[in-house]
């Protein structure tokens, strides 16, 4: 697994709202939610990366049940280690932001 | 019965931003878009800016008409592989694509279908043209005409192209 990669917003923010399993419309709602309001997913795109995350092995689809056509996802085991590795890097980030910029946000 | 009106009108497929623009313009005028035909538009009477009109070309996967359902938008037809859609805008606002690797995989597909079609006109143009057809003309004039679209999609992607290298 290589652990150098950096996700898109999206792709973190889809992973991290599957930490538990939702549907399509679930997964917009959780990140609108989780995000203040300020990422909006828009549908096209959520399903573009639905299914490119599933190829990846990040994803899958939960048996449906009957009578439904709301396909709901799970995280996988390489997805959640995708979202840890992500999570290290972003600290990374962050820490060296504060760092070296120190103060410069409390004016 | 709301009333109702035909529109016939022709926009390039490399124009369907501009396409876009002028079906949203008519929703805030109050016609909205309810049926679609080549070049022909067809327009219900409706409250000005009662809906949000978005078309894209569709994946070429069934499921996605049902996906976008359950996000409230509703499907108003389809030209070849163009999808028509609409959303409530009191639902807010409403965009098919929210980040730039999408629009550019979106612009991808209509890049390849151009390029697709274009080489296939010009193989018949260049046969027909030596067999003496006087067809074969037609069919290079449609090779330029979908090569210079090829050429504004590409455009359009490198600047995309250039916004993602600084930012997401």
């Amino acid at each position: 697994m290589n652990n150098d990669i950096a996700l898109t917003e999206s792709t973190y923010y889809i992973l991290l709202s599957l930490y538990e399993p939702q549907h399509g419309y679930g997964i917009m709602q959780r990140t609108e939610q989780l995000s203040g309001g300020r990422v909006k997913l828009a549908a096209g795109t959520l399903y573009g990366a639905l299914s490119s995350m599933t190829e990846r092995g990040w994803i899958r689809p939960l048996p449906g049940e009957s009578g439904s056509r709301k396909k709901e996802y799970c995280l996988t085991k390489e997805g959640l280690l995708a979202l840890k590795n992500e999570l290290d890097r972003l600290k990374e980030l962050v820490q060296n932001g504060e760092t070296i910029l120190g103060g410069e946000n409390d004016g | 019965m709301a009333e109702r009106k035909t529109v016939r009108k022709w926009f390039w497929v490399w124009e369907f931003d501009k396409e876009e623009r002028w079906l949203n313009q008519m929703a805030l005028s109050g016609w909205a878009l309810v049926e679609v035909g080549f070049c022909r538009y067809v327009f219900d009477a409706c409250e000005p800016g009662a809906y949000i009109i978005r078309l894209q070309m569709s994946p070429g996967d069934e499921n996605y008409l049902d996906f976008l359902k359950d996000t409230g938008a509703e499907y108003i037809g389809r030209v070849t592989k163009w999808i028509y859609l609409r959303r409530d805008a009191a639902l807010g606002d409403f965009q098919l694509f929210s980040d730039n690797s999408s629009r550019l995989e979106h612009l991808g597909w209509i890049a390849r279908m151009l390029l697709v079609i274009g080489v296939m006109n010009l193989v018949i143009g260049v046969v027909n043209s030596f067999n003496g057809t006087n067809l074969g003309a037609i069919n290079l004039i449609c090779a330029t005409l979908l090569m210079y679209g090829l050429g504004r999609i590409h455009g359009k992607m490198e600047s995309l192209e250039k916004d993602r290298e600084l930012e997401e």
